[in-house]
C-alpha cells in the first residue's frame, strides 16, 4: 500500500495530466461531438502537431510555448485543407465512409512520418523543462502547470467561440439541422472545414504545451487517442467543458487507481468510470439528450 | 511411300545434319554465353529474413535492429557474399511485427513460404518466443537477435541460436558487479527500488533480481511493473520518492527510460546510485547527447561492444558515418546476421539442417563483443557476457569487466 503522503501530490499530477489529455479530447469533442466525424486520425495529427512544434525548436531554436502563435494556425489550415480536400470528398455523406477515410489518412500520416522521420524518440531541451512549483508540498513541473491553465484557456476560447461568434452559431446549427442551415444560406461545406481546422488547432496548442515534457515518435498519438475518445463520451459529446471536466477526471482516476492498484492495472479505472458514468448518465456528464 | 513422305524424310535428313551442326554450334555457344549463366545459378541470392517491430510502441529499437542487418548484409555482400556458395549475395528479407508476438509469427510463415535460408529475428523476448516457435515448425534457422527472456532458449528448440545473453546471465552479472562497486565505495548502498516494464523482458528481470540483490545484502524495498507505453512516470516517482532507497533499478525500453529519467529529475529524487539492468538508455548514445545531465553518472549493465577491440570500433564508426546512433540493437541485430551468414557459409548450402548444424559447431569470433569464440550449448552462446557502463563525462565507459573497462566506476553518483 502506498504512503498516503503522496496521495495529494498524486491527485494535483493526475489534474495536470487530466488537462493535458483534455487539451487533446477538445479538438475531439469539436470534430467528433458537433459535426458527428470520428476522426481516427486525431492521435496522427497530434504527432504532426508535435513534429512541428519539434522542428520549429530544433531547426529554429523557436520555444515551444512561442510556436503556440506558429503551430496552431499551421495546423488549422492543415485540417481545413484535409477536410475540404479529402474528408469531405470521400465520405460522400456517410458516417462509415467518414471513418475509412479518417483511418486511412491516420495509417498514410503514420507511415509518412515513419518514412522521413524514422521512428527515433525526439525530445527538446528547454531551460525550463525541470523547473517546478511547490503547491501543497508537492512539485509540479511548470510545464505541466502551463499546460493546466493552456487547457483552461483553451477550453474558455472554444466556449466563447461557439457561443459569441455567427461561426459558432453556423457550427451549432449544421451539427443540429444540416439542411436547416444549408437554407438559411449557410456555406455547410466551408464550416465543416472550419470546425475540422479548429479542432486540429486544438491538437497544435496541445502540442506546443505537450513537448516540453514529452517526446514524439511516428507513433506518439497512439497512446492518448484512447483516452481522448474517452473523455469525449465521459464528457458529453459536444460539450468543451465537459470534455475539460471528463479529461481532469480521467487525470485523476488514473493517478489515483495507478497509485493503489499499481500502474499496469491502474488503467481499468479510467475504464470503469466510462462505464459508471454511461450507465447511470448515458448522455455523458455534461452532455444534452438529442 | 508418299511423295509427301519422301520428301520429308528426305528433307528430315538434311534438316537433322543442319540442325545437328546447328545444335552443336549452340552448344559451344552455350558453352561460352550459358557458364556465366551457370555461375549465376550457384550464385543466386542467399534470402536471409528480417522480422523487427518497425512500428509500434517500441519502433525505435525495431528500426535500429533492422539498420544494424542491413550493415551487416551490405558488408558481408562488400566482401565478397558467401564464398562457398559462387559468392551468392544476401538479400534481406524485411518484416514487420509491428511490437506483437502473433503478427511476428505470421511473418515467419511469409518469409518460410519466400525460401528463407534462416530467420534473425525479433527484438523483444515476447516475439522472439513466438518467432522462433514458428519458425521450428519448419526447422528454419532462427537467430535471437537482442530478444533476453531465458524462455527462449529453454525449450530445446533446434533451430533457435542467440549470440548474446540472457538476462539470467546479465542479472547475475549485473549483480555480482553492484557488490563489487558497493563494496568498493565502503557498502553504502543497502535497499534498492526495482521499476520494471510489464512483459516478459521486465518481468523476468525483475523476478531475477528480486531473489539475487537480497544475497549481497541490498533490501529489495518495492518492485513497480508499468505498461509500454506509459504516458506518465509521476506516480511511480512518488513512491519511489517516499521509499527513498539508495539504488534505482529501471529494466525498460527507451521511451519509458526518458520519462522516468526526466521525472525523477523534475520530482528531485536523490539516489546514490540508478543501475538499470538491461535499461537502455545508460549506454545509448542518444539519451547521453539528449540529457547529458540527466545521465551524467548512470550505471548500467547491458549488451556492449568491446570498446579495445578494432573490429568493434571500425563498425560503430561505420554506423555513425551512415547516422545512426550506436545502440546494442544495431550492433547486436549486425552480429546475428553475421553469425548466420557464417553458418550458411561453413555449410555450403542453404539446405536447414546443414545450417542449423553449422550453427551448433560455431566458433564464430568476428563479434567485437567481450566474448569469446562462440560455443553453442542447447542454442546459447555460453561465453556471452554483458558489460557495466557508466556514463562519465558525457561519455559511455566501460567499467566492468576490468580487462575491456576504459574507466573507474564513480559510485555513489555525484548529485
Amino acid at each position: 500500500m502506498p504512503d498516503s503522503a503522496i496521495l495529494i501530490p498524486s491527485i494535483l499530477n493526475g489534474l495536470t495530466m487530466g488537462a493535458l489529455y483534455a487539451l487533446i479530447a477538445l479538438g475531439l469533442t469539436l470534430i467528433y461531438g458537433v459535426l458527428h466525424i470520428i476522426n481516427f486520425a486525431h492521435g496522427a495529427l497530434l504527432m504532426v502537431g508535435l513534429y512541428a512544434a519539434y522542428f520549429l525548436n530544433a531547426r529554429f531554436g523557436i520555444d515551444p510555448y512561442v510556436a503556440l502563435l506558429i503551430v496552431p494556425p499551421l495546423m488549422f489550415a492543415l485540417g481545413y485543407a484535409l477536410q475540404r480536400g479529402i474528408i469531405g470528398r470521400a465520405s460522400h455523406g456517410r458516417d462509415e465512409n467518414i471513418l475509412l477515410a479518417t483511418l486511412g489518412l491516420a495509417i498514410v500520416i503514420e507511415n509518412l512520418a515513419l518514412y522521413f522521420f524514422r521512428s527515433d524518440t525526439r525530445t527538446i531541451d528547454v531551460p525550463y523543462a525541470f523547473e517546478t512549483v511547490s503547491v501543497l508540498g508537492a512539485f509540479i513541473p511548470l510545464p505541466k502547470v502551463v499546460a493546466f491553465f493552456g487547457a483552461l484557456v483553451t477550453a474558455a476560447f472554444l466556449w466563447l467561440f461557439m457561443s459569441r461568434t455567427a461561426t459558432g452559431r453556423a457550427i451549432r446549427a449544421i451539427s443540429k439541422e444540416r439542411k436547416g442551415a444549408e437554407l438559411v444560406g449557410i456555406d455547410t461545406e466551408h464550416i465543416y472545414g472550419l470546425s475540422f481546422g479548429l479542432g486540429i488547432a486544438c491538437l497544435g496548442v496541445a502540442a506546443c504545451l505537450l513537448l516540453p515534457t514529452y517526446y514524439v515518435t511516428p507513433q506518439v498519438g497512439e497512446g492518448f487517442i484512447l483516452i481522448a475518445f474517452t473523455i469525449v463520451v465521459l464528457g458529453g459529446m459536444g460539450s468543451f467543458i465537459g470534455a475539460l471536466l471528463g479529461g481532469l477526471i480521467i487525470g485523476v482516476v488514473e493517478a489515483v487507481s495507478g497509485l493503489y492498484l499499481g500502474e499496469s492495472l491502474g488503467q481499468i479505472g479510467i475504464f470503469v468510470i466510462f462505464i459508471l458514468v454511461l450507465l447511470f448518465r448515458p448522455t455523458g456528464l455534461l452532455g444534452h439528450k438529442v | 511411300m508418299s511423295e509427301f513422305s519422301k520428301r520429308r524424310i528426305t528433307a528430315g535428313a538434311g534438316v537433322n545434319r543442319r540442325v545437328f551442326l546447328a545444335a552443336g554450334s549452340a552448344a559451344v555457344g552455350l558453352g561460352i554465353t550459358g557458364f556465366p549463366a551457370v555461375l549465376r545459378a550457384e550464385s543466386q541470392s542467399v534470402k536471409i529474413g528480417l522480422i523487427h517491430p518497425v512500428t509500434g510502441a517500441i519502433s525505435f529499437s525495431g528500426t535500429q535492429c533492422r539498420a544494424g542487418a542491413q550493415l551487416a548484409i551490405a558488408d558481408i555482400n562488400a566482401a565478397g557474399g558467401i564464398k562457398s556458395l559462387g559468392g551468392a549475395k544476401i538479400e534481406g528479407v524485411l518484416g514487420d511485427s509491428q511490437g506483437k508476438p502473433e503478427i511476428g509469427a505470421s511473418e515467419v510463415d511469409k518469409m518460410v513460404e519466400q525460401g528463407v535460408a534462416g530467420i534473425v529475428a525479433g527484438y523483444s523476448s515476447a516475439i522472439s518466443l513466438a518467432t522462433s516457435q514458428e519458425a521450428a515448425k519448419s526447422n528454419t534457422p532462427h537467430v535471437v537477435d537482442v530478444g533476453v527472456s531465458d524462455e527462449i532458449i529453454k525449450r530445446g528448440l533446434k533451430n533457435t541460436f542467440r549470440l548474446a545473453p540472457g538476462y539470467g546471465t546479465v542479472s547475475g552479472i549485473a549483480v555480482d558487479n553492484l557488490d563489487k562497486i558497493n563494496k568498493a565505495a565502503g557498502s553504502i548502498a543497502k535497499t534498492a527500488v526495482v521499476v520494471h516494464e510489464d512483459s516478459l523482458f521486465g518481468t523476468g528481470t525483475a523476478k531475477l533480481l528480486s531473489a539475487q540483490l537480497p544475497k549481497i545484502g541490498i533490501e529489495l524495498v518495492d518492485v513497480i511493473k508499468h505498461p509500454t507505453p506509459t504516458r506518465d512516470f509521476t506516480n511511480i516517482v512518488l513512491q519511489i520518492k517516499a521509499k527513498n532507497p539508495d539504488l534505482i533499478i529501471p529494466a525498460n525500453y527507451y521511451n519509458e527510460y526518458v520519462l522516468f529519467a526526466r521525472t525523477l529529475r523534475q520530482q528531485q529524487v536523490k539516489a546514490k546510485g540508478i543501475y538499470s539492468v538491461l535499461g537502455g538508455a545508460a549506454s545509448n548514445y542518444k539519451f547521453v547527447h539528449d540529457f547529458p545531465e540527466a545521465a551524467e553518472g548512470i550505471m548500467d549493465c547491458n549488451h556492449w561492444f568491446n570498446p579495445k577491440s578494432d573490429l568493434a570500433l571500425q563498425r560503430k564508426k561505420a554506423a555513425e558515418a551512415k547516422g545512426l546512433i550506436y545502440t546494442y540493437e544495431v550492433f547486436l541485430t549486425y552480429n546475428a546476421v553475421a553469425l548466420l551468414a557464417d553458418a550458411i557459409d561453413r555449410a555450403g548450402s542453404t539446405d536447414k539442417d546443414k545450417v542449423i548444424e553449422a550453427l551448433a559447431a560455431s566458433t564464430w569470433d568476428k563479434h567485437g563483443m567481450p566474448y569469446g569464440p562462440t560455443k553453442f550449448v542447447n542454442g546459447q552462446n555460453e561465453g556471452a557476457a554483458p558489460a557495466n557502463t557508466q556514463v562519465l563525462g558525457g561519455e559511455i565507459e566501460v567499467i566492468y569487466p576490468k580487462e575491456f573497462a576504459s574507466a573507474d566506476a564513480v559510485f555513489p553518483m555525484k548529485s
